[in-house]
């Protein structure tokens, strides 16, 4: 995931896809998940924060639009579940916050704007398992980097990015940057 | 942060407020069916009480607990080791078992500085004699917080809330704590007390005092009242129970002074009919039972940002 609200100018770096790319990547995810779930029933969007938050959000706004569903839409911090915690300074936790609805034998995707190692979604594996008893669980991201690390895949992609591991993908959106912007650059920004 | 936490005051604002706005978000545990997080699992922590208490062990207990970590319980009441010598044994004896965070509660105001000095792990100072008593400020912090500000107030400090703190200041780790902090996150902080039961040195102290709390209760926010420490006591403060309690115990007159969205606030244990009335204690302005149950939060918090992270937290902004 790409680090806080950084000013975007300046910043070296290619622009994979913009803002009417990630518009038309959502809408075509949004008719995948109505599609793959038969309708959207029984479907909650869970982001992952910061950025897949806005994101389920987003696609919520979009199933809505096509078929006057209200799909739930929530959050689901990660960050007391990953595997990384010792690896650097304790970080401040993102917020939890489920439809009221709740998961229990729901079809619960998993938002999140970038898919590298899988970690993060192991993690929200656990922390979703905590919270409850989902009948599936799907995953769906702006995009996938590749370089996993588990055996987890994607059911919904915005784009395949090929990268390599050296490279640094961060996703730019309006709620939370300003813009809406995917972005590669090279410098080791550790993400 | 720092490593350890032994004073309210190793807390810059931006550290307090990680603090609150964590605890924020593990409040909703407390409604989940599964009220455990496994971010500690195969840590140690141990609780080592050299002094009576049940609130805080059972709470830094449940903190642990809920956070995965193993937890020890300690209680060293009734030892006939002479005090320095046997604190620094034991540390060495925690020092062993690899223990990675200390909860140390000792009669004798800076054993966990001492102690700091003696382990590895992160040392919890949770009231140090009448020095500090840094998670109760933090537990209270996130109270008035969570009571004055409203619904979601991550992120906010307590700029322009008037507290005043009532009482046995002169023998109160809770009272000295809380005035750090407190002032820290831009609360007024008014210490109301008999001149006998202040300290020397409060001018330094970043509040005002008054010795008339009638005077105060119109303007304050937040009322906290403190336990009259008679254990504590080795000379006569008050003339009497009654005179104090007087003077400077809450009853329902006095509360009826207090502007309408004010809180009483008590660390516990109460004297009930000493400084604070039964009925005070019971009415719904006061949030004694709240800051236990956000005690537990805010330990968590406490305890997942001194322990969650690397092993050199210093490299932490």
């Amino acid at each position: 995931m790409s680090a806080t609200g950084q000013p975007v100018a300046g910043r070296d770096g290619l622009a994979v896809l913009d803002a009417e790319e990630i518009r038309r990547s959502l809408t075509r995810i949004a008719h995948e998940i109505l599609e793959r779930t038969h309708g959207g029933d029984e479907v909650v969007l869970l982001g992952i924060p910061t950025r897949g938050v806005p994101l389920a959000r987003r696609l919520a706004a979009r199933i809505g639009e096509f078929e006057g569903l209200e799909v739930p839409c929530g959050s689901l911090d990660v960050t007391m579940h990953r595997d990384d915690l010792r690896l650097r300074p304790a970080r401040a936790l993102g917020r939890t916050e489920l439809p009221p609805t709740g998961v229990d034998g729901k079809t619960v995707v998993l938002v999140d704007d970038v898919l590298y190692s899988g970690r993060t979604v192991r993690a929200a594996l656990d922390a979703l398992t905590d919270l409850g008893r989902p009948r599936t669980v799907q995953l769906a991201v702006l995009v996938d980097r590749g370089h996993r690390e588990l055996p987890i895949r994607a059911d919904y992609v915005g784009k395949n990015l090929p990268t390599s591991q050296r490279e640094v993908v961060h996703v730019l959106l309006a709620e939370v940057d300003a813009q809406d912007a995917v972005m590669i650059s090279d410098e080791g920004r550790s993400a | 942060m720092k490593r350890h936490l032994i004073s309210a005051a190793d807390l810059s604002r931006g550290d307090a407020l990680l603090i609150l706005d964590t605890a924020e978000e593990l409040a909703s545990l407390a409604d989940r069916p599964i009220k455990k997080l496994p971010t500690l699992r195969g840590r140690t922590v141990v609780n080592l009480f050299f002094e009576d208490s049940t609130r805080t062990r059972i709470s830094f207990e449940a903190a642990a607990k809920r956070l995965s970590a193993d937890v020890i319980n300690f209680s060293a009441k009734g030892s006939s080791v002479g005090k320095g010598e046997s604190l620094k044994d034991t540390a060495l004896t925690l020092e062993a078992m690899g223990a990675d965070a200390v909860v140390i509660r000792h009669s004798a105001s800076g054993a966990a500085h001492r102690l700091a000095g003696w382990v590895r792990g992160s040392v919890v100072n949770a009231g140090d004699g009448t020095h500090e008593h840094p998670t109760q400020a933090l537990l209270d912090a996130f109270t008035i917080r969570r009571k004055l500000r409203h619904a979601n107030g991550r992120g906010a400090g307590l700029d322009g809330i008037r507290v005043t703190i009532v009482g046995d200041v002169l023998h109160s780790r809770v009272a000295r704590s809380n005035v750090l902090l407190l002032s820290t996150l831009g609360a007024e902080v008014t210490l109301a007390a008999p001149p006998t039961l202040l300290p020397l040195a409060v001018d330094t102290w970043p509040c005002a005092v008054s010795y008339d709390l009638d005077s105060e209760l119109p303007k304050s926010d937040v009322v906290m009242m403190l336990r009259v420490q008679q254990e504590r006591m080795t000379a006569a403060y008050f003339p009497s129970v009654r005179e104090y309690s007087r003077r400077y115990g809450l009853d329902a007159t006095r509360m009826a002074r207090l502007p309408e969205h004010a809180i009483v606030m008590h660390p516990g244990p109460m004297n009930r009919g000493v400084e604070i009335a039964a009925e005070v204690a019971d009415s719904p302005r006061s949030t004694i039972v709240e800051q236990v149950a956000n005690g537990v939060t805010t330990r968590m918090a406490v305890l997942y940002l001194l322990l969650g992270g690397t092993e050199f937290p210093e490299v932490a902004a």
